[in-house]
């Protein structure tokens, strides 16, 4: 679609430039995407946008500077090159800040490009935004509206060059379907529920899954009441897991076992979570939303066990964390675009999934709620204490069936609590568009507080 | 920033498949970031970012593109594909651009005249305040970052209009530790405003602030749960109305049907005390502006007067619809992204008790110090916000600290439960108001203030 080797020929000229003491990274990014948002059965908005820049890195007697710039232009980036040697000079000395070095380990053979994107019309993306807002206007009597039907794509190609030896491309589209629909009683009472389809490209997304994802947990909301204040067993939705994972990982970041900030940095060894409980992260595989050939620091992606069987085996880090612990790289360097340095971080987790589908696991659980949705996440969990609450809405569990809906409470436990109390983990993998695949997982002894 | 000709060009290119209106935003950011922690600055960062957002309007339908490329030739491809929506052909009118007075001209001293060592200087200094401040503190870090951020608006309606954005912040966050495990504390300054931000503010005072709170913490025990008489301190729950009624006064999400307050201007929405307002004109504060993000003049705009619902907030589009003016709230992240409604410093104006009073005639109930973030389902109005710090109130009094949590309520109802307001107004912390993946910087306020009863998401029975 576009000329990548530019990106590559770009990072590597600046990477030429590096001094005999000096160490220099250049990320180099280009994303070509298209927004569509349906409303009365015509397009809202249609956005197209192409977007590219690049990080420079370097390195110099344990110094470390950083700068980036909007443009591939060779003015710009012999600026952010000119930045980032300035910054360096002001950087505290670490003999730990190193950049990856190249491991051996070989590249995952992974198809993460759909080529049929580049021929797809923009008509028929339009069309797809606009069916999926039709079959949700259709689906069901109570749907009263939709605040959003879009369909989005993205071509997305890197290229990373480094003294250390690193001329690396690669690239990956994705594309989706997102709704949220609106359900209304008699009353008048509103209630929300969101939908979705991803996939590599758009010949795969699913307007009809979306569509009854959304009404479904629209309609199943209506005539929701608070409930009584109390403990209960909770059982994720599968978004809601992956979720809570995301969290979950944050705490596995080697950056934050080195620097006090975990809360199992002293317990590798130790049982720190219920024996069903098997946490991969996993960017090698093919179907991971966020699957990916190498890490943000360019070494080949590859499989961590974070905690198998309730035991916790280690942590994940990029060069640098892993140089302060003493231990090699995970390749775990995540890296947020063109604009930041590489950070450590989970990229692709999921729970080894259990036996048990969605009706039995309900049905082993007895008496609970289903937590369809959860709201405040960034604002009432601190991965740090680990104190955990957050607003939620679902469906009540009665004698293993779902029963009333529930909204406006809360759930709370802490995060050390939650792994210890989780006493079933259905089979039903979901693939979410995030950084982590989900499934229902059900909590013990978490508090409800409501009426 | 960009040769009027240039621009005239775009529109017209933008308007040549019968469009009803094309505008091109351009923009141009240049910002510095300079990150210490574990007692290392580990991180000088700075960024450069130029580009312009060409829109056309076509009917209900908006077509948007963007691109760095800002020589003719990138700007008439980009207005040619924002232009694909348009339907019908005509022959474009000449448009005038009248230039409006330049914004943003308040600023003292300017970042990036500040040498780096300067800024560095400063995180250190916080770095040894947060430790000096409680033997308890075994890791800190501190952020120091710039902003400035100039744009062009120009539109088929004759608009032209520039403004010169500059921000600066400080934060810190502290982790304590101790026999109960670890606590955190952090805490930001910042203001539309140069470097003068620090002749005002002082960053030991602030880590000291913070270790102060994460240390506090450690004693914590678990928030209650259930329902609760909530008094939130001055200046440290604005966002309680950002949440509660603020995002659901979105005139974008009012014409969705996805708002609880769709229908109801000049209906008495909240208690006869409460005025909210949003005002992008407040100087210095973290969400002003010159002009919006479609060169409307900033304007304060009454929402609520009185509890009575007097306005949503608008943005061109809606307004247009609506065949009235847009109210100076159409914002966006940056040049890629298409403008929507958004707030700007959102605040409720004083009411008239003694704070300390509202705290003694509350017998049960929890103190909000510091509220964090929050979120709201516009839809059903239910709405969360964070407890950064708490404590418990017992006959009157503030007693123990509380572990961190969050609140949950319904906006509708939570205004009217509303049932002491005090005179003692401050405005909040700066605050990032994300919105379908857009986030812009924003400001809130309020005086102290009692919620009858609030659902406090703790673990204790």
């Amino acid at each position: 679609m576009t000329d990548s080797n530019s990106l590559l020929a770009t990072a590597q000229r600046v990477v030429a430039r590096a001094r005999g003491d000096e160490q220099i990274e250049a990320y180099a990014a280009r994303s070509k995407s298209t927004e569509i948002r349906a409303h009365n059965g015509d397009v809202e908005s249609l956005s197209s946008a192409e977007s590219f820049g690049i990080g420079v890195r370097v390195l110099v007697e344990g110094r470390q500077g950083f700068a980036y710039a909007g443009s591939l232009e060779s003015a710009a980036v012999d600026e952010a090159l000119v930045a980032a040697r300035d910054n360096a000079e002001f950087a505290t000395v670490d003999p730990d800040l190193v950049m990856a070095q190249p491991d051996g380990v070989a590249a995952a053979e992974l198809d993460l490009v759909d080529p049929s994107l580049g021929s797809f019309d923009v008509a028929r993306k339009i069309e797809l935004a606009i069916d999926l807002e039709a079959r949700l206007r259709s689906i069901d009597e109570h749907i009263s509206g939709v605040e959003s039907s879009d369909y989005f794509d993205v071509f997305g190609e890197a290229a990373l060059a480094s003294t250390a030896g690193f001329a690396i491309e690669s690239a990956a589209t994705r594309a989706g379907l997102t709704a949220y629909a609106l359900a209304a009683d008699s009353d008048g009472i509103t209630q929300t529920g969101f939908g979705w389809s991803v996939s590599r490209g758009p010949g795969e997304l699913d307007p009809g899954t979306a569509a009854a994802a959304a009404a479904e947990r629209a309609t199943r909301l209506l005539g929701a009441t608070k409930p009584q204040t109390g403990r209960t067993t909770v059982v994720l939705d599968p978004f809601v897991t992956a979720m809570f994972l995301g969290i979950v990982g944050s705490t596995f970041s080697g950056e934050a076992v080195n620097k006090g900030r975990s809360l199992f940095a002293d317990r590798v060894g130790d049982e720190i979570a219920a024996d069903l409980i098997t946490l991969i992260d996993d960017p090698t595989d093919p179907a991971a939303y966020s699957a990916s050939v190498f890490d943000g620091e360019g070494l080949a992606s590859r499989r961590n066990v974070l905690i198998d069987g309730g035991r916790l085996v280690g942590f994940v880090h990029n060069a640098s964390s892993a140089a302060r612990a003493g231990v090699t790289s995970t390749a775990s360097a995540i890296r947020g675009g063109h604009t930041s340095i590489p950070a450590v971080g989970c990229r692709a987790l999921g729970l080894v999934p259990g036996d048990l589908d969605r009706d039995e696991l309900y049905r082993s659980v007895g008496d609970g709620i289903v937590i369809q949705s959860v709201a405040g996440l960034h604002s009432g969990v601190n991965p740090v204490s680990g104190d955990f609450s957050t607003g939620a809405e679902g469906v009540r569990i009665r004698d293993g069936e779902l029963a009333e809906p529930l909204r406006e409470f809360t759930i709370g436990s802490t995060l050390q609590r939650m792994l210890l109390d989780t006493v079933a983990v259905g089979s039903d993998v979901e693939l979410m568009p995030m950084s982590a695949s989900g499934l229902s997982l059900a909590i013990a002894g978490v508090t409800v507080s409501g009426q | 920033m960009l040769d009027r000709d240039l621009v005239e060009a775009a529109i017209a290119v933008g308007l040549s498949g019968g469009a009803d209106f094309a505008e091109v935003f351009v923009e141009d950011r240049q910002s510095v970031s300079a990150f210490l922690d574990d007692g290392r600055v580990e991180e000088l960062t700075s960024g450069r970012d130029r580009g312009a957002g060409i829109r056309v309007i076509s009917g209900e339908t908006t077509g948007y593109a963007h691109t760095a490329d800002l020589s003719a030739e990138g700007l008439r491809h980009a207005a040619a594909a924002a232009a694909a929506v348009s339907r019908s052909s005509s022959n474009p009118e000449t448009v005038v651009l009248a230039p409006s007075e330049p914004g943003g001209t308040t600023v003292v001293t300017y970042p990036e005249t500040v040498p780096k060592a300067t800024k560095v200087a400063m995180l250190r200094t916080a770095d040894d305040a947060a430790r000096a401040a409680s033997n308890s503190i075994s890791q800190a870090s501190a952020r120091y970052s710039d902003g400035r951020r100039k744009i062009l608006i120009a539109n088929s309606e004759g608009v032209w209009a520039t403004d010169d954005q500059v921000r600066t912040l400080f934060s810190v966050s502290c982790v304590a530790s101790g026999d109960t495990g670890m606590q955190t504390g952090r805490e930001s300054i910042g203001h539309t405003m140069g470097f003068e931000l620090f002749d005002e503010f002082d960053v030991a005072d602030l880590a000291e602030r913070v270790a102060k709170r994460a240390t506090t913490k450690l004693a914590a025990k678990p928030s209650p749960s259930g329902e609760l008489p909530v008094v939130i301190k001055r200046g440290g729950g604005g966002v309680l109305f950002h949440e509660a009624c603020g995002h659901g006064l979105e005139a974008d999400l009012i014409s969705k049907g996805a708002s609880v307050f769709k229908d109801r201007v000049g209906e008495q929405v909240a208690n006869p005390d409460i005025t909210l307002i949003d005002d992008g004109t407040m100087a210095r504060e973290w969400g002003h502006f010159s002009y919006d993000d479609e060169g409307h003049a900033a304007s304060r705009n009454t929402l609520i007067e009185n509890g009575v619902l007097t306005d949503y907030m608008w943005d061109h589009i809606r307004a247009r619809t609506q065949g009235r003016g847009s109210s100076g709230n159409g914002r966006r992240q940056s040049y890629q992204h298409l403008p929507m409604v958004r707030m700007t410093n959102t605040y409720v104006l004083n009411g008239r008790e003694d704070p300390d009073e509202i705290i003694a005639q509350t017998p049960y109930g929890v103190y909000v110090a510091q509220l964090g973030g929050g979120q709201v389902n516009t839809a059903t109005g239910d709405f969360v916000f964070g407890m950064l710090e708490a404590y418990l109130i017992e006959d009157g009094k503030i007693t123990e600290p509380l572990r961190e949590g969050n609140l949950i309520g319904n906006g509708p109802k939570v205004l009217h439960d509303i049932d002491a307001l005090g005179n003692d107004f401050e405005m909040g912390h700066p605050g990032m108001c994300g919105k379908d993946g857009q986030g812009v910087p924003v400001g809130d306020g309020q005086p102290t203030l009692r919620v009858s009863r609030l659902t406090v998401g703790g673990t204790a029975a």
